[in-house]
């Protein structure tokens, strides 16, 4: 087994997220070995507690974009990514 | 510059300055007489809002991701729909009741690719846009909640 770094992303808090997290955004290393996905960004998160878990968890409408598109929770994350998490929109 | 190239150019800005909609429209056409059809769509701030009165509304989006979002959901309309030009204005920050919001504007031949192109961009902007709108209300502040009925809409143009 090689002994990789882990995979780093930038991560974005917009809208109410920024707001309820208290937080405009982060450096956020994945744990090695884990999967380099969009689910694996939230779970890292959730296992915080707090206003993370109650934010990101089970029936809370969280988008990500990962540089700039929107991306699904199977959707792989690279080092260096800029990855959103964002309230579903209401502009018009 | 040809009519396409400057229709191109000036597909899509966010904005905090407001928008004359005659000149977007005037500069949209550009003096092109293949235009036979001119759709408009603007979205204005409303004073009520779920009952409570709105003193302000407060745009915030995602710079980087809502120009490449808005030019996506442009460039999707002209493949789908026979038009010549369109139009997005988007404004950001603080507005009051009767401000505009949005601006779509789509010339083309014939009514029908203007009308079904101007509601497909607005259906869509509505449910892909990095936009959040937060309202000052009596009450406090509070984040527009997002509708299942705007998902419905956009998810008639689903194919």
């Amino acid at each position: 087994m090689r002994d990789s770094p882990p995979v780093v992303v930038r991560l974005v808090y917009l809208a109410r997220l920024r707001e309820a997290l208290g937080s405009a955004g982060e450096s956020l290393a994945l744990p090695p070995g884990a999967p380099a996905r969009v689910a694996t960004v939230l779970e890292t998160l959730r296992a915080r507690g707090g206003a993370f878990a109650a934010e990101l968890g089970p029936g809370r409408a969280v988008r990500v974009a990962v540089n700039h598109a929107m991306a699904q929770a199977d959707d792989a994350v690279g080092e260096g990514d800029e990855v959103a998490l964002f309230p579903p929109v209401t502009g018009g | 510059m040809s009519p396409d190239a400057a229709d191109r150019a000036a597909d899509v800005r966010v904005q905090a300055a407001d928008f004359d909609v005659a000149a977007e429209i005037a500069a949209l056409r550009a003096g092109d007489a293949r235009v036979g059809a001119v759709a408009t769509f603007v979205g204005t701030v409303r004073d009520v809002s779920e009952g409570a009165g709105v003193a302000t509304l407060t745009l915030e989006h995602y710079p980087g991701m809502t120009e490449k979002s808005l030019q996506a959901i442009v460039d999707e309309a002209k493949r789908r729909f026979d038009v010549y030009g369109v139009r997005v204005v988007h404004r950001v920050g603080e507005l009051a009741p009767a401000d505009q919001i949005v601006l779509v504007a789509v010339t083309s031949a014939h009514r029908g690719d203007a009308f079904d192109a101007c509601r497909f961009v607005m259906d869509y902007l509505k449910t892909q846009a990095p936009f959040w709108k937060k309202e000052a209300t009596p009450q406090g502040a509070r984040w527009v909640e997002a509708r299942a009925s705007d998902d419905a809409a956009a998810q008639r143009w689903r194919r």
